[in-house]
């Protein structure tokens, strides 16, 4: 899917150069296109490595393991067909934390480590389980306090206010969180009505 | 009102930064190592994104210059206006779910046009913080474990991108307090 989307953009702007007459553009685009890329990243290692530092403390002093506590009960309902006291639940708690504290680079370890434990209670290893659908509609659109890397773009671009997206997107990633697990449920209903 | 709520916004961060160090201090981790220790795997994180970003943003760049992402910008604008969605931010919303270094690359350009404390540039980062790549999560998620049926998952990833989308013109009408 990815391999389609990425040929895409190339060739309906290749196609579209021939006619607009902007292949030199184009052509200069492909260069300076990388260039950007590579700048992006070394901007971006400041706040990277602060924002693992930082979590590397609040891993050390419990801090993590307190707020898997607070989201202990509402994880319960949202995936009822996982024993609390499973692994599988620690992970799925740990990757919610990190997510919510918008360390994308933490949540993705720690979300793998929740599928491997999903897929032990899962009875059909092709098929994805009732619990995986949830774990991933959650992970999509996830609620989100500092989105870390956006604050870090502002920052860079000299904003003035580079936090003020942080009342915004909480807002937005509740909305889109609460319609993620309605759909879920909504998507859920509906297959199981067809196969009965 | 929407002062406040910036306020709030904007006092967040380094009251997060000060409880994780005093919760570290509380309970006697030696903060300034494990700081050090953690932060350095950041910078291998970052450098591991450099393949990823540049590969999108020649595809990106491409797309833009050749002028084919304003023809698709001009045709969907009439039903994007039917959701007040910008035109400015709109190819940001549809390619935020596909590729979110592609959609990072967007949301810097319209910082460089309209500035990122504008209305527009508020709601291009919110677009951009509000929702994860879905197709990128589904992919690395359930190739991990070999799942080959993601039954429902894509589809509900893809509309709760979109109301993520609609929901960030809202929210930042809402702490705006004024249209785009």
């Amino acid at each position: 899917m990815i391999d389609l989307i990425w040929l895409l953009l190339f060739v309906t702007g290749i196609a579209t150069a021939l006619f607009t007459g902007r292949m030199p553009q184009v052509s200069e685009g492909i260069l300076s296109g990388a260039a950007t890329g590579v700048e992006l990243c070394i901007g971006l290692i400041s706040v990277i490595v602060l924002w693992m530092g930082l979590m590397n403390i609040a891993e050390k002093s419990g801090a993590i393991s307190l707020l898997s506590r607070v989201l202990r009960p509402v994880a319960r309902r949202l995936f009822p067909s996982v024993p609390v006291d499973h692994p599988a639940m620690g992970a799925i708690l740990a990757n919610m934390s990190a997510n919510i504290l918008g360390i994308g680079n933490a949540a993705t370890p720690l979300g793998l480590r929740a599928m491997k434990e999903l897929q032990t209670l899962n009875p059909n290893k092709d098929v994805a389980s009732d619990a995986m659908c949830t774990f991933l509609a959650v992970n999509t659109a996830s609620i989100t306090l500092i989105p870390t890397t956006v604050i870090a773009v502002r920052m860079q671009m000299h904003s003035a206010h580079p936090t003020s997206v942080i009342g915004p997107t909480i807002l937005a990633t509740a909305i889109g969180t609460v319609a993620a697990l309605c759909f879920d449920r909504l998507f859920r209903a509906f297959s199981k009505r067809r196969r009965v | 009102m929407q002062s406040t709520l910036i306020h709030v916004s904007e006092w967040l961060l380094p009251i997060l930064v000060a409880t994780i160090l005093i919760t570290g201090f509380v309970r006697r981790i030696p903060l300034y190592n494990t700081f050090i220790d953690g932060a350095k795997s950041g910078f291998g994180t970052a450098v591991r994104l450099i393949p990823h970003l540049v590969a999108m943003m020649v595809a990106v760049q491409v797309f833009r210059v050749s002028g084919a992402m304003a023809a698709v910008i001009h045709w969907m604008t009439p039903v994007l206006h039917l959701f007040h969605i910008p035109p400015e931010v709109a190819p940001l919303g549809l390619l935020r779910p596909i590729s979110g270094q592609g959609s990072l690359a967007l949301m810097i350009d319209v910082f460089k046009k309209h500035g990122p404390d504008s209305a527009l540039g508020l709601l291009a980062s919110t677009m951009q913080a509000s929702t994860d790549t879905t197709l990128y999560i589904l992919t690395v998620y359930f190739g991990s474990v070999g799942i080959r049926n993601f039954r429902y998952a894509l589809s509900v990833g893809l509309l709760a991108d979109l109301v993520a989308v609609l929901a960030s013109v809202l929210a930042v009408y809402v702490f705006m307090g004024h249209g785009l």
